[in-house]
């Protein structure tokens, strides 16, 4: 391993002096409520902590580090300001349930964010409750249920999901106690129109559609599809995660649809932290707006003052998804990031998402690769497939994902959309240069001709990486999920 | 276009190679009555040096008043190493650690935190992060719906003392597979669940939801709660704080065979207070039931050479894998936060975060001794408390913390709102951050306000 836990450099009765307070006179809590052991926590100094773990970072790829094209996550650039100003001391240490008076400078950036996302999807208002787009989600479909519910129609359980979707889409409509009804692709990657015209029914409650679509490119026939869903009485559900790729070019409000969520750790930018945290803000339509989650933030019409919108001003609210309001200090850095970039920058965004997208795939398809769908334009991002190297040469996408982690590029998105075989999903974003795209496709061209000369040697990759390829069967087999003093516990 | 690096030389050779005239062109699948040309209602961009002005504006308007409110946030010293190295753009841009050979420095953090969160709560396996402490508990409802096998029923009991924001959010987020939540009654003297009820308590339930220390600061029977709910075949939820871990009973010791499974808020571990996120929820189980776990998990094995290394596992349990079928529809969580709390922790060690606890246990204590001095000020229940007491006041609560608030104090968490049953209750708390002149100078503040207008 190369570097040792933390658990490892623990000597009896060492400790970060600076950081405790003194030692409070013996409790007066009865012996009942006390724990008898010390919890195992490390016993280190405070350069110990900071070496090791300054230290496990440099083990890591990152935005700041490497290319990381990795499709439907939109890594791009995290401004360092966005992460400097959110931590200014006025709004870092307030309190969530300080008084509203302690509390107008960061509800006025608050109330400014929900403004700017009703502008930028055309919606009629924002929740920023959700913490993640996953949450979103669900905030998304329990307003739909709702909705049918206050209108008597407790029979609509169903949502339909392309197939192409992401896994959260169907994992929420199963969580909001709804029925899936996957919808297949058409071979030009847009929904199969017919298949949807099957689907509907009296049981529709919605439809949960990306558009671009996780394949890449725009849903030409959206109209028709909402049509078709509302025509059914099926209300329509907007999988934003991919909104850069339209910005300030199209809104999912003017195609009418009722709710949207936001990634935005993705579109605004906000950074993904290894694995979170994110923001899925919702903006609805009118249909669902009595239903928001809450809190929301109010604007008083006679001073200006801000204030919550509770149970009070929203009675039937599908309620609160969080202890306080979500993820305030991510809403922040997204309220900065969307005052620096500003209207025209915004309209910038969608097109140099797709001219970044759009050239990368033209030179890997000059260089021979194989285009998911040829046909199509990309959007932000797109799919190449290697299905004819892997049944050729037994060289796999996944090969390829690693060998050009050797090349000090992250691996595009893998394995999905599942729909695809062999694909790779990818997604340069706008804030990179040409030359990183070349060299992404050089570096791509490079390993296809390796993959002929000397296949054995992609599918080896990586080499260069502080670990080989790890065994994942062993993984979820020999659990090994926590560290203990030998001897360690079997599972 | 702040962070758009393309020359027009850039641009006009781009096109070039994919054979269009122009950027536009390459919108020409959207419909072109969908199509808009300005995006009304976003303002002109702003510099950094524009934006920084303004947003020093607003952050000093909010102030830097002295908190005495707890209620599920807690202000706790946060060492100057925690987000010096956390924000490091090697963790803070970093995606989810997919391509594990990549990522070594996330999933040995997530191992090292999983290690660290199942020692606090001495139970087998924790997963690497949820959103917060009300999700978590949510979730851990969930779970024991599935885990609970004896009992067929989806209704979940909890406690006297469970933050009452939690039965909320736990209810709109598991409402619609059906779960509904009933609670146990407060013993108005002790400020802990009313054991006398659970003689007579003959409703069938999945889980009994105890919360330790309970939102009142106060300390719940846990042993008796654990085995009555055990012997009834429920599952056992710990909601816990993890600052008081360092020195309270783990839930894995709770009662004759320990709680099931133990979530709460991760927020005490050296993540700011920042208007209520980002935190974290942890959760923690027994090992027979990781396989219902929510959320991502790290597990460490070996590579290619032997070599130990860390990588994503049990992933059949979530979503990408097993979509509709999965535990949650999780996916982005709060690993930031984990990385923050992972460093926190080693930071303090055992012996820093009990000092912790204790300073905080302490300094409420005196807090309360100070504000009970005062004449139309009292306890509202006898018994231990960790770091939160409920004080009655002889008047609303409401003026009395906008007289505080006014004075750069705020007071403490109003609790006729949520409790109105108790009167004109107020929740203290204080934290190892305040000094003996803060208590101090919050006694002061709150006689002065109560005997001014009583005049
Ligand atoms: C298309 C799509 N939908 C939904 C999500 C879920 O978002 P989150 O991970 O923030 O929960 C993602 C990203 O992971 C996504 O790419």
């Amino acid at each position: 391993m190369p570097e040792k836990l933390i658990f490892e450099k623990s000597r009896p009765g060492r400790r970060a002096y600076a950081q405790a307070p003194a030692l409070a006179t013996a409790t007066d809590i009865p012996a009942e409520f006390l724990r008898q052991d010390r919890p195992m926590l490390p016993e280190v100094s405070e350069l110990q902590v900071v070496r090791h773990y300054t230290r496990l970072s440099q083990l890591n790829f990152s935005i700041d580090t490497n290319f990381y094209p990795l499709g439907s996550c939109t890594m791009k650039y995290n401004p360092r300001a966005c992460n400097a100003l959110a931590m200014l001391p006025g709004l870092l240490n307030r309190h969530p349930l300080g008084p509203v008076s302690h509390g107008q400078g960061f509800l006025a950036c608050m109330y400014e964010l929900q403004e700017m996302l009703k502008a930028v999807t055309g919606m009629r208002a924002v929740s920023l409750t959700p913490m993640a787009g996953a949450q979103g989600e669900l905030a998304g479909v329990a307003m739909i249920r709702a909705y049918h519910v206050s209108r008597g129609d407790h029979e609509r359980n169903e949502i339909i999901v392309p197939d192409a979707a992401h896994g959260t889409n169907p994992a929420t409509a199963t969580m909001c106690g709804c029925i899936v009804r996957e919808l297949a692709t058409g071979a030009d990657g847009d929904v199969d129109i017919e298949a949807l015209k099957q689907a509907v029914g009296p049981k529709t409650a919605g439809i949960m559609l990306t558009n671009p679509s996780t394949l890449g490119v725009f849903e030409r026939r959206i109209i028709e599809i909402r049509r078709i869903v509302n025509d059914a009485g099926g209300l329509l559900y907007y999988d934003g995660a991919n909104l850069n790729a339209i910005l300030g070019k199209v809104r999912p409000g003017d195609m009418e649809f009722d709710v949207i969520h936001m990634n935005l750790h993705k579109t605004f930018s906000t950074p993904h932290g290894g694995g979170g945290p994110g923001s899925g803000a919702v903006g609805v339509g009118k249909r669902l707006r009595p239903f928001l989650p809450i809190p929301v933030v109010g604007r008083s019409d006679t001073d200006g003052s801000y204030h919550w919108l509770t149970e009070k001003d929203l009675p039937q609210s599908i309620g609160r998804l969080s202890g306080f309001m979500g993820n305030a200090g991510v809403l922040l850095r997204a309220y900065v990031y969307m005052r620096m970039v500003g209207r025209d920058g915004m309209r910038r965004i969608g097109e140099f998402a797709t001219l970044n997208a759009n050239y990368l795939q033209s030179r890997l398809r000059a260089a021979g690769f194989e285009l998911a769908f040829p046909e199509r334009r990309a959007s932000h991002e797109f799919i190449i497939t290697l299905k004819t190297m892997a049944r050729t040469l037994h060289v796999t996408a996944m090969d390829v994902a690693k060998a050009l982690l050797d090349e000090g590029l992250h691996a595009p998105t893998t394995y999905f959309p599942l729909l695809v075989p062999e694909c790779l999903l990818i997604e340069p974003t706008e804030t990179e240069t040409r030359e990183a795209l070349d060299r992404f496709a050089d570096a791509m061209i490079a390993i296809a001709e390796r993959a002929k000369s000397d296949p054995a040697s992609v599918q080896g990759a990586p080499y260069k990486m502080p670990v080989r390829r790890l065994d994942d069967v062993k993984a979820a087999r020999n659990l090994d999920l926590a560290w203990r003093p030998e001897p360690r516990p079997e599972l | 276009m702040p962070f758009i690096p393309h020359t027009e030389d850039d641009v006009k050779s781009m096109l070039q190679t994919i054979g269009v005239d122009s950027i536009e062109q390459l919108f020409d699948e959207i419909p072109a009555e969908l199509r808009i040309d300005e995006l009304v209602g976003v303002p002109d961009a702003l510099c950094e040096m524009e934006i920084t002005r303004l947003m020093r504006a607003r952050s000093r308007q909010d102030g830097t008043p002295q908190c005495f409110i707890g209620a599920g946030a807690y202000e706790h010293h946060v060492p100057s190493a925690v987000w010096d190295i956390a924000t490091r753009g090697e963790f803070y841009s970093a995606y989810t650690p997919y391509q594990a050979e990549a990522s070594q420095g996330t999933l040995q953090v997530i191992y090292e935190y999983q290690s660290m969160i199942t020692a606090l709560t001495a139970l087998d396996v924790s997963n690497a992060s949820l959103y917060d402490g009300a999700s978590a508990l949510a979730e851990a409802a969930l779970m024991s719906v599935r885990a609970n096998r004896k009992v067929k029923t989806s209704r979940v009991l909890l406690a006297a003392g469970v933050n009452p924001t939690y039965e909320k959010v736990a209810h709109a987020i598991s409402g619609n597979q059906g779960l509904v939540f009933d609670r146990l009654p407060l013993d108005r003297h002790t400020g802990t669940t009313d054991l006398a009820a659970l003689a007579t308590y003959d409703q069938e339930v999945v889980a009994l939801v105890i919360q330790q220390p309970s939102f009142f600061g106060t300390l719940e029977p846990i042993d008796r709660l654990t085995d009555w709910a055990h012997q009834r075949a429920a599952l056992v939820i710990a909601v816990v704080n993890p600052t008081s871990l360092a020195i309270l009973k783990a839930p894995g010791h709770w009662g004759a065979d320990g709680a099931d499974i133990a979530c709460g808020e991760g927020q005490p571990l050296g993540i700011p207070l920042s208007s209520g996120g980002p935190y974290f929820g942890f959760m923690a189980c027994e090992k027979s039931l990781v396989r219902q776990m929510p959320g991502r998990i790290v597990g460490r094995t070996t590579d290619l050479e032997d070599k130990p290394g860390f990588t994503l596992t049990l992933q059949a349990r979530e979503q990408h894998i097993r979509r509709s079928k999965a535990t949650s529809n999780i996916c982005t969580n709060q690993g930031l936060m984990v990385t923050g709390a992972t460093i926190y922790m080693s930071l303090l060690g055992q012996e820093g975060l009990a000092r912790v606890a204790q300073r905080s246990q302490q300094n409420t204590a005196q807090l309360a001794a100070k504000l009970t001095s005062i004449k139309g000020v009292t306890r509202l229940f006898d018994g231990p408390h960790f770091h939160e007491v409920a004080l009655g006041l002889d008047r609303p609560v409401g003026p009395v913390l906008r007289a505080l608030a006014g004075q750069e104090i705020l007071g403490g968490f109003d609790l006729s709102a949520s409790h109105p049953e108790l009167g004109n209750a107020l929740l203290v708390c204080a934290t190892e951050t305040k000094t003996a002149d803060d208590l101090e100078r919050y006694r002061r503040a709150l006689s002065d306000i109560l005997s001014a207008s009583r005049k």
